[in-house]
């Protein structure tokens, strides 16, 4: 019985992993960057949500519509600007250039916000919704179909439209699809906004469930690593999974060792990971 | 020309030592953290500019060093003894896990190895008895030889220029020898390198641990001249990214960029600090983008790019 309800925290944990992680595995996989700006990207968005619902009245589903263009345009235009000026450098070169975005963007929300602790909280609250012996809150719950739905739309997204194609084409042969017409840099734009739209909105769904600061940025972008391990590279699909054994093992690692040991059990299966099977759970060798 | 660079080098940071002749404690705790920085990017610079690896470890070695030298020198342990074990143990440590953890490649062993970092943290966090946890760890004063203020700010420069200098040899020698030789080839052509002999599993894991040790050994330094580490300051992921700014600041590969890539940068770190608090890791990140843009070969390619600027206009 006990069980039974870290089975569902693990999964509503790991359908929000998910989320968190869509984006930034379309991003490592496409254009080889690591964009350590992500976990800034979701905590904007939390904040985004927070100021919407706050001072406009916005529900944060509402503010998904809003958040989605925004992120995607604001992706866009540092990939255009920034990133593709580096892009062909050694890894070395990009990893640093958005760890140093970052820290712009970070301290900016510092100053903004300041680094305290917010919390966006419903009127009237949603309640709990209990089934048997299992009680789930409805926010978090919410909070869960939406993000599946947004991974949903995404891998729609890259599966049936035409740019979606064309990141696809780009991740599998660059040389080939640039000779068949596929605007490489433009294509690369259209990926990072992708990853920051969805950054921005998981960071939309989050801000229902936990307190939003800068600081938990890392923690977030950490997240994102892990999954993106455990899952493999650039897949939608590998996202879900992923994301749902990181869920499933933070849940069922705190309720055995104390949940003071789950960020170490993580980094622990994230090493094993890459040492056994780096290309991930549903990765194909060589796809990397 | 690189031997003269060398030359030149050596003799400067020799200069060095006279500090405490002329400077007031300010200037030498400037001084020190300008050796201890050098120390990390010049070790960085074994891994990530010779080898090729994109490493984020250094935090790790760091962290781990000022742990196991703190601890050993709140047990009575001298500071020469505690320094000796902890680098002893970064290496140790670090031959074994290079060996895994080399592997890898790219994007791969560059979250590995900042993993490493997250896994000591969290590690260290939790053995509350050894290390004091979340409450940090007191390391009693008197480690060093002398007992006034200005004379321990003394003692701990000359002590972090000494490790320098240390280091320096070692990799200058290192970057001379066979091994510095093998190492360039797999930055150049792993494959390759393993396929005319080179041993690319032991020279990886030999640079790996020759970029642990000295590190290491400056973080125990560290520890015994705060007389106070907690485990988010000596863990701390700017350890990591920092030597990587400063040997690209300085220029990618090469030991004398990576000193003068250091000094360059806490220069201009402490010129931040000093003016912008608020603002400062802002205008860090600023510095970094704007390095990365317009100047990715560092200020030793800043005589060249004039040279060749000169010779087309003539």
């Amino acid at each position: 019985m006990f069980t039974l309800q870290i089975l569902v925290n693990g999964i509503v944990l790991g359908c929000l992993y998910a989320c968190i992680a869509a984006g930034f595995s379309l991003v490592w996989g496409v254009l080889n960057v690591i964009n350590l700006m992500h976990g800034s990207f979701i905590v904007l968005g939390s904040y985004l949500a927070w100021g919407a619902y706050n001072s406009l009245g916005f529900s944060p589903w509402a503010t998904l519509f809003i958040a989605a263009p925004l992120f995607y345009a604001v992706g866009y235009l540092v990939q255009r600007g920034l990133l593709n000026r580096v892009i062909a450098a050694p890894v070395l070169v990009t990893l640093t250039l958005t760890f140093g975005l970052d820290l712009i963007l970070n301290n900016a929300m510092i100053l903004a916000f300041k680094a305290d602790y917010r919390r966006l909280i419903l009127e009237p609250a949603l309640g709990t919704l209990a089934m048997g012996p299992v009680v789930v809150p409805v926010d978090r719950l919410v909070a869960m179909v939406f993000a599946l739905v947004l991974t949903g739309v995404l891998y729609i997204i890259l599966r049936k439209s035409r740019v979606g194609r064309a990141i696809i084409a780009v991740r599998l042969d660059r040389d080939a699809a640039t000779l068949m017409g596929v605007q490489v840099k433009s294509t690369y734009a259209a990926a990072f906004g992708l990853g920051a739209a969805m950054a921005g909105c998981a960071g939309v769904l989050l801000a229902l469930i936990f307190p939003i600061s800068p600081l938990s940025a890392t923690a977030y972008l950490g997240k994102a690593f892990v999954v993106c391990v455990l899952g493999g590279l650039g897949s939608v699909p590998g996202a879900v999974l992923g994301g749902l054994l990181l869920g499933l093992v933070e849940s069922f690692g705190a309720m055995a060792f104390g949940p003071e040991h789950a960020v170490t059990l993580s980094f622990a299966l994230l090493i094993l990971f890459l040492i056994f099977r780096p290309q991930g759970l549903l990765g194909k060798r060589g796809f990397e | 020309m690189n031997r003269r660079r060398d030359v030149v080098l050596f003799a400067a940071i020799l200069l060095l030592g006279a500090l405490p002749l002329v400077g007031e404690p300010y200037t030498l705790r400037l001084g020190t953290f300008a050796c201890m920085y050098a120390v990390m990017s010049v070790s960085w610079n074994v891994i990530g500019g010779l080898a090729g690896y994109p490493s984020f470890a250094t935090a790790a070695f760091f962290g781990l060093g000022a742990y196991v030298g703190g601890v050993l020198l709140t047990k009575g342990a001298t500071l020469v003894v505690a320094m000796a074990f902890a680098g002893g143990i970064a290496f140790g440590g670090a031959m074994l896990l290079g060996a895994v953890l080399l592997r890898l490649r790219g994007h791969y062993f560059a979250i590995a190895s900042l993993a490493v970092a997250e896994v000591l943290r969290e590690l260290t966090n939790t053995a509350t008895d050894l290390t004091g946890g979340g409450m940090g760890l007191n390391i009693p004063l008197g480690t060093s030889t002398v007992a006034s203020v200005a004379g321990e700010a003394s003692f701990f420069f000359l002590a972090m220029w000494g490790l320098l200098l240390l280091t320096l040899v070692v990799v200058v020698a290192v970057e001379r020898s066979r091994l510095g030789f093998g190492l360039a080839c797999i930055r150049q052509n792993e494959s390759a390198a393993d396929m005319i002999g080179v041993n690319a599993t032991l020279y990886k894991s030999l640079a790996f641990a020759l970029s642990g040790v000295f590190v290491a050994m400056a973080g125990t330094l560290y520890a015994g001249w705060v007389h106070y580490i907690e485990p988010p300051d000596v863990y701390d992921i700017l350890f990591s990214v920092k030597p990587i700014v400063m040997a690209l600041l300085g220029g990618l590969g090469s030991t004398a960029g990576a000193v003068i890539g250091a000094f360059a940068f806490l220069g201009i770190e402490e010129i931040v600090w000093r003016n912008y608090l608020q603002v400062h890791t802002g205008v860090l990140g600023f510095l970094i983008v704007a390095l990365l843009l317009f100047l990715p070969n560092g200020i030793v390619s800043v005589g060249r790019r004039i040279k060749a600027l000169r010779a087309r206009h003539v």
